[in-house]
């Protein structure tokens, strides 16, 4: 297959990976900050229990795109979105949705670790305590559960009381994973999770990815395209706010159908 | 400047310069560009401004420390014959009128005149304000024909008087004689003082017990009658309890009355007696006298002795004489419930204030236009703070209060004229804007990570705030109420409006109920300066004490931030070790 088409119009797919139907919907979805168009005109489908990726050259708009699963962007000012964007086929820019329901369905890493200034339990915890929960049986087991799903356990089972800030950096960004599982959600967000983490602390959060998958559908967005490889079933790669391709990461990596695409998945440019 | 002199060296010796007739360009440097000017004009700033605060402080501290040793007694001749005793406290040149000098014999005129006129004059402390109308005394050199210290002057502090300086003639201890037996008379001034304060115990404490039930009896009486009418069965059949519950009250008082009197009458027989320099002789009882000592023949342990005991009777102690003398316990007490109080309410008033401004106030020009009038509050002068505090929370606030719950002690207010609580709620509003300026920076500087991530968890917004932000910028917060608590703890000139005194007569917690009164008029330690170095009648009398007093407040307001500065960094230490 050639890749041929320079600028589309329309989003160019290819079967993706995995057959359990979907999590996310996104239909012709775009946002604005303020004046300036953000998004255009975004549709896709994300496979449950799968590891999708979103790649693509930096302002392209796939952290806004993330950023929009659990309505992070609410905090932006001057943010007005239009389209669809549905979970299990409920829309949730419906009005009258519980974003904080919402929010609870969902996991999220960033790109910098942001533990909270906390003990360690205390930060694993969070979920459960801004649900209320009070239940030391509970609230011990969900630690050793998320640290040990977060690969941590081992390495800081003797000073859970200790301060969270006291961690390395990539210690930290697993602890943030752990955090994110804590609650059990649904999804799993991360915005560039590795961006800020030497190879080593990076090739452990990878492995850690490759375990979570199947129990969380995962999206990654990343600005690394071996990682991208690595560790996802489906890619989408944005370009100028809008989605340019999107299928299963063999195809997108091997043979994409638009010149940009490969382009950039070769490092030609971006 | 340093650098400069070895790089010339280096140039004489004529090696490292490029060889004549290479001449380069020499690339002129900006002065903006050379650091050093800069430097030196910042460190130059630091430094004046760092000598005018350890100047100050030193002064304070210096004046402060030296006030309560005790000084010898010199005894002065004077040119006319006259003989006087005193304490020396500075000495100064200055310039001799026209009409003494011209009175001076010719030889003395001659040496002044070669000093341009100016002579050296020292001042005493010569006491005896009943004798000489006068506590202090400008003795010039050219006065003088001999100055001594001799032994047997005494150095006594009166209750009342202030000092007296003389030499002491004869003891009497319960009628008997003990004049020259140390231990017999310091058993007996012992034991005078301890009636005194036994006296002093009855009256205040005892008496004002029972002053306090028949006040509470009549406000009952007064209730009812505002209540059910002066003429009902009701308010009948609780006058005559009440009448014969006074009566028993006032069989109290007889009883604590006569047990005072008697107190009184034996203390009458401790006396004594000194005559003072010139030859009066004046007579006091033993009770009456705080301590004397012989100023000229005492060592450094009794010396030691005298001055903490003095600083004791500073701390722990009620003033007198017009508080130019004694202690400045009420002060202290005032002062320090105050600026409590104080940070209590400005607290959560200017926390909450600044999270609303912060979190969740739309950001625009009405939002900027407040933040603009919250920074300008803090120049408006602090005594229109206390006009405003007068007439609105003492007036307005107070009045409505008194016609609600106090009716009965109407026209006597309660609430309605200045007190402890509307003293506390001005300088609230006076720090204020300090509080919600540095809470606000606090807010700000929470990194939006953060905050993203305990949204992303599921938290709702309030619950961000209350377990992420807020400890997050606690440490922020509390300087800022560290630099309200300073600022308010250092205010006097609102507080003369609504509800310092010169002299409170209760403290403002005591053991009748409620035990905290909120309303009572109170002292403070900056008035006290105000007062005690302006209004007394005597500001050289009150000067040690203006030392001493401001470097108390200093000390106080020192120990209150370095408390609030410990629990700032025991909050801050759990935020170490951020990487990011």
């Amino acid at each position: 297959m050639t890749a041929t088409t320079l600028s589309p119009d329309k989003t160019a797919y290819h079967v993706q990976a995995g057959p359990d139907g979907e999590s996310f919907t996104v239909a012709d979805f775009n946002l604005w900050y303020g004046a300036k168009q953000a998004l255009f005109d975004i549709d896709m489908k994300l496979q449950r229990g799968l590891v999708t990726s979103i790649i693509g050259p930096s302002g392209c708009g796939k952290s806004t795109l993330l950023r929009c699963m659990n309505r992070m962007n609410d905090l932006v000012e001057g943010l007005r979105v239009s389209g669809s964007m549905a979970l299990d086929g409920s829309d949730i820019y419906a009005p009258g949705i519980d974003v904080i329901a919402l929010r609870k369905r969902m996991g999220m890493v960033f790109q910098k670790p942001n533990p909270f200034p906390m003990s360690i339990a205390e930060n694993v915890i969070f979920p459960l305590r801004v649900d209320g929960v009070r239940d030391k049986t509970i609230l011990e087991e969900t630690t050793e559960r998320a640290l040990r799903g977060a690969a941590l356990w081992d390495e800081v089972k003797d000073r859970l009381k200790e301060s969270a800030l006291g961690l390395s950096g990539g210690q930290q960004q697993r602890l943030c994973i752990a955090r994110a599982v804590a609650g059990d959600p649904e999804v799993l967000l991360m915005d560039e999770p590795c961006s800020a983490l030497d190879p080593i602390a990076t090739s452990r959060i990878e492995e850690l990815i490759d375990e979570l998958k199947g129990r969380y559908t995962i999206i990654i967005v990343t600005h690394n395209m071996q990682q991208a490889g690595r560790v996802s079933d489906n890619t989408a790669f944005m370009y100028l706010g809008r989605l340019i391709e999107y299928g299963d990461t063999q195809t997108i990596f091997t043979g994409p159908k638009l010149r940009r695409t490969q382009d950039y998945v070769t490092g030609r440019f971006g | 400047m340093p650098g400069t002199t070895a790089e010339k060296q280096l140039a004489d010796d004529g090696e490292a310069l490029p060889e004549r007739g290479r001449t380069r360009r020499e690339r002129a440097t900006d002065l903006a560009a050379n650091g050093e000017p800069a430097q030196w004009l910042l460190g130059g700033a630091l430094a004046v401004g760092l000598a005018m605060i350890v100047g100050l402080l030193g002064l304070i501290i210096w004046n402060g420390i030296v006030t309560f040793w005790p000084k010898p007694i010199e005894v002065v001749t004077l040119t006319t014959g006259a003989v006087i005793a005193g304490e020396p406290i500075r000495s100064e040149a200055y310039k001799v009128p026209a009409d003494t000098l011209a009175a001076l014999p010719v030889e003395t005129r001659a040496t002044i005149e070669r000093n341009a006129g100016f002579a050296n004059r020292t001042l005493y402390k010569v006491g005896n304000f009943d004798i000489y109308n006068d506590d202090f005394r400008w003795i010039s050199d050219f006065e003088a024909t001999a100055r001594t210290q001799p032994a047997g002057q005494v150095y006594l502090e009166r209750m009342e008087w202030g000092v007296a300086i003389g030499r002491i003639t004869k003891i009497i201890a319960d009628g008997r004689d003990v004049t020259g037996d140390r231990a017999a008379i310091a058993v007996a001034h012992d034991a005078a003082r301890r009636r005194w304060d036994t006296i002093r115990h009855i009256e205040r404490r005892r008496i004002g017990d029972i002053n306090h039930e028949i006040e509470r009896e009549r406000l009952g009486l007064r209730k009812l009658a505002l209540h059910s009418g002066g003429s009902s069965p009701a308010y009948e059949m609780a006058e005559r309890q009440s009448t014969t519950h006074i009566a028993e009250l006032g069989a109290r008082y007889a009883t604590l009355a006569a047990e005072a009197a008697d107190l009184k009458k034996r203390n009458e027989n401790s006396t004594l007696t000194f005559t003072e320099i010139g030859g009066v002789e004046k007579a006091h009882k033993l009770s009456e006298i705080v301590r004397f000592y012989a100023a000229n023949e005492i060592g450094l342990v009794a010396k030691l002795r005298i001055y903490l005991s003095r600083w004791a009777e500073f701390l722990t102690e009620e003033p007198r004489e017009a508080n130019t003398e004694g202690g400045v316990l009420p002060a202290i007490f005032g002062t320090f419930t105050m600026t409590l109080l104080l940070v209590v309410i400005v607290a959560p008033f200017g926390v909450i204030t600044a999270l609303y401004l912060r979190e969740y106030a739309r950001q625009g020009p009405l939002v900027s236009a407040v933040r603009i009038s919250v920074n300008n509050l803090a120049g408006v002068p602090a005594i229109v703070y206390g006009v405003f505090g007068l007439g609105f929370f003492a007036y307005i606030l107070g009045g409505t209060i008194d016609q609600i719950f106090f009716p009965e002690r109407l026209p006597n207010p309660t609430f309605g004229t200045g007190g402890l609580l509307w003293a506390a709620l001005t300088l609230a509003l006076l720090t204020v804007p300090v509080v919600i300026v540095a809470t606000e920076e606090a807010l700000a500087s929470v990194p939006r990570s953060t905050r993203e991530g305990a949204l992303a968890c599921g938290a709702s917004k309030w619950q961000m705030i209350q377990r992420i932000v807020l400890p997050r910028a606690m440490p922020g917060i509390m300087t800022g109420l560290i630099l309200a608590m300073a600022r308010g703890a250092g205010e006097v000139a609102p507080l003369m409006l609504v509800g310092v005194v010169k002299l409170a007569p209760e403290l403002p917690i005591d053991h009748h109920f409620p035990y905290i009164h909120l309303e009572r008029s109170f002292m403070h330690l900056g008035f006290h300066i105000y007062d005690v170095g302006f209004q007394s009648r005597n500001s050289e009398a009150g000067k040690p004490m203006v030392f001493v007093t401001t470097l108390l407040l200093i000390a106080l307001i020192f120990v209150m931030n370095i408390t609030a500065i410990m629990v700032r960094n025991r909050l801050k230490r759990r935020f170490q070790g951020a990487t990011f």
